[in-house]
């Protein structure tokens, strides 16, 4: 299994001289199977640039599965090339949003709108289809390929999708804050609340125990993360932990900050590492830079 | 048991998604998600004392929609699943479906109706706490205290005519409710809390309860005990201005589990003077409410 970043800044794009080593795309990520079966994660706006790619291979089959719906995740819907050319076929997977009572259409509806774009959804021509997922909803790609969502923590309904292929696996949070308790200590509801979250935290971690290759939202520093509380976001720290609590052997950091420069990028990220160096033990932690891939190879064999 | 058709229970079912919550949750509500920084505990409270925002975000969360893999029972799980701010905009839709009219064409009480299920919520969550002997969890016995009587607010809301009957020949007859529903309605208000909440996937247990709070109370089984003895209590303290809820006798076996009759088990909770102000204060109708 491959996987190649598109796009990797949260929030905004953020183009510009600061940004220009890791990219300032939004969240886009392509895997391909070893059957060449192509799944995209999140289509922010890293997914125009893939879709001009995928030109010289049509028709295509894509398999779009959104982790959420927030601007910085599906902003390049709209723009992905291949639903303007007949014959290509697109499915775009998402979850169930309760307070619209709507599954992933929504997304293409709302942003495919006339003021907001010139195309009517009703006008794609690719074949385009939905599919509104429940947690824990496994969806087979091909014979070899699985893809299982799990439901994470962020002010809209967020699921992270864990993709299984042929003995390698990769798990993506999109976006997600560990669950922190609304209630102080010796508060009546505290420790019903601890338990709740703990047992959340432990089926996560059951859900992706042994991933190759962990992406996960690692928004913010350790130090920036109290005013940003509540926010939805990981840091650099609560990825390292949910890599090594998942015994994950390649953390890839993402969805970040889209003011902080990529030198400033580094530095933060230097210091999270070193942090942790000795309980991280042999994970191999990195940056997610727009470009950048892996091929994840079973047994522990990657080449970059 | 009286049963329900499955064409009632249908057009009842699709009616409580219509439904208008409780004035002062309401207007907590407004005001609370119009506060990017609002109090999270105080946004969980609020829900939790109202039984239909209650009723309308753990029908949500136990639906097909989501298959979570252990039925949801309490605001805080539900929190904890979908996230403060998808249960902060959940409450806000609940709250902009409108108030609960004070007159309604029923004649019916929702004021003494909400004090009624707040005590008996808190009375079968301490009860259960003080009397528990197994692995029952007290927030189930708060909610299936909050949700007993839900079948009372549908009637009223969508039966009215046949309700406001039934309230009639229970006072003028000196019969229960139950007894009255069945005649006026086909049904009574425990069948019809019992079959929603089983059709909308909600726990066994509160279907259970909530359609066998009148009826054959096993002693053994802690949570209808509980609701049993905490809807008595809550109708001995505060009375009922219809006079159409009778305190019940507890059997013999439920005095032996509680070790007494209903005034020894009121005097062994102490002060419970704090717990009707707070469900008097709840139910307080508010200052206008502007939707």
């Amino acid at each position: 299994m491959r996987l190649k970043f598109w796009g990797v800044r949260g929030s905004i794009p953020s183009p510009g001289e600061a940004t220009m080593r890791y990219g300032g795309n939004t969240t886009c990520i392509e895997i391909r199977t070893d059957a060449s079966e192509l799944i995209i994660l999140d289509g922010g706006t890293g997914i125009f640039p893939l879709s001009q790619t995928l030109l010289g291979e049509l028709p295509v089959t894509a398999h779009i599965f959104n982790t959420h719906s927030h601007w910085d995740h599906v902003q390049g819907l709209p723009f992905f090339i291949p639903n303007f050319i007949p014959g290509n076929s697109v499915r775009l997977y998402g979850a169930f949003d309760p307070i619209s009572g709507e599954g992933p259409e929504r997304i293409m509806n709302v942003q495919m709108q006339y003021s907001y774009f010139p195309v009517r959804e009703a006008e794609l021509k690719c074949h385009f289809e939905y599919h509104a997922l429940q947690p824990n909803e496994v969806v087979s790609i091909g014979t070899a390929t699985t893809v299982t969502p799990i439901l994470l923590n962020h002010p809209v309904i967020n699921l992270g999708y864990r993709v299984d292929s042929n003995g390698t696996s990769i798990f993506f949070t999109g976006d997600h804050e560990p669950h922190f308790n609304i209630y102080e200590p010796g508060d009546d509801g505290y420790d019903e609340y601890q338990g709740l979250i703990e047992y959340q935290r432990q089926s996560i971690i059951g859900a992706i125990r042994g991933v190759d290759v962990i992406v996960a939202d690692s928004a913010y520093t350790r130090e920036e993360y109290p005013s940003r509380k509540g926010w939805g976001h990981g840091t650099f720290d609560s990825s390292i932990q949910l890599a090594k609590d998942a015994a994950a052997r390649i953390l890839y950091c993402t969805h970040h900050e889209p003011a902080r420069s990529d030198d400033e990028l580094e530095r933060v990220f230097a210091e999270a590492v070193s942090r942790h160096a000795a309980e991280a033990g042999e994970i191999e932690i990195l940056l997610a830079r727009e470009g950048d891939g892996v091929v994840i190879e079973p047994q522990g064999k990657q080449q970059k | 048991m009286p049963e329900i058709s499955s064409e009632l229970t249908q057009k009842l079912s699709a009616a409580v998604d219509k439904m208008p919550a409780f004035p002062k949750s309401v207007q907590r509500i407004l005001e609370l998600t119009r506060d990017i920084n609002c109090s999270h505990k105080e946004l969980v409270m609020i829900i939790e004392k109202d039984p239909v925002m209650t009723m309308k975000l753990l029908r949500i969360l136990n639906s097909a929609y989501y298959s979570f893999p252990m039925r949801i029972t309490t605001v805080n799980q539900s929190v904890v699943y979908l996230g403060l701010n998808t249960i902060k905009n959940m409450a806000l839709s609940f709250a902009t479906v409108g108030v609960l009219p004070q007159q309604n064409a029923a004649g019916f009480d929702f004021q003494g109706y909400l004090i009624h299920s707040l005590t008996t919520a808190s009375l079968a969550r301490t009860l259960c706490q003080k009397y528990g002997t197994d692995e029952t969890n007290p927030s189930d016995c708060y909610i299936a205290g909050l949700l007993h009587d839900f079948g009372k607010v549908v009637f009223a809301q969508f039966l009215a005519a046949d309700f406001k009957e039934a309230l009639a020949l229970s006072t003028d007859q000196s019969i229960s409710l139950n007894t009255a529903e069945q005649q006026t309605i086909g049904a009574d208000h425990t069948v019809v809390g019992g079959m929603l909440v089983e059709k909308w996937q909600f726990p066994t247990f509160l279907a259970d309860n909530i359609r066998n709070h009148h009826g054959d109370i096993s002693p053994d089984n802690t949570m209808q005990s509980c609701l049993f003895v905490a809807d008595q209590i809550s109708k001995q303290l505060v009375p009922d201005s219809s006079g159409t809820m009778l305190v019940e006798e507890l059997s013999s076996a439920l005095v032996e589990r509680f070790e007494g009759e209903l005034p020894d088990i009121i005097a062994a909770l102490g002060d419970l003077s704090s717990l009707e102000i707070e469900a008097q204060a709840f139910a307080q109708v508010g200052r206008e409410v502007r939707v």
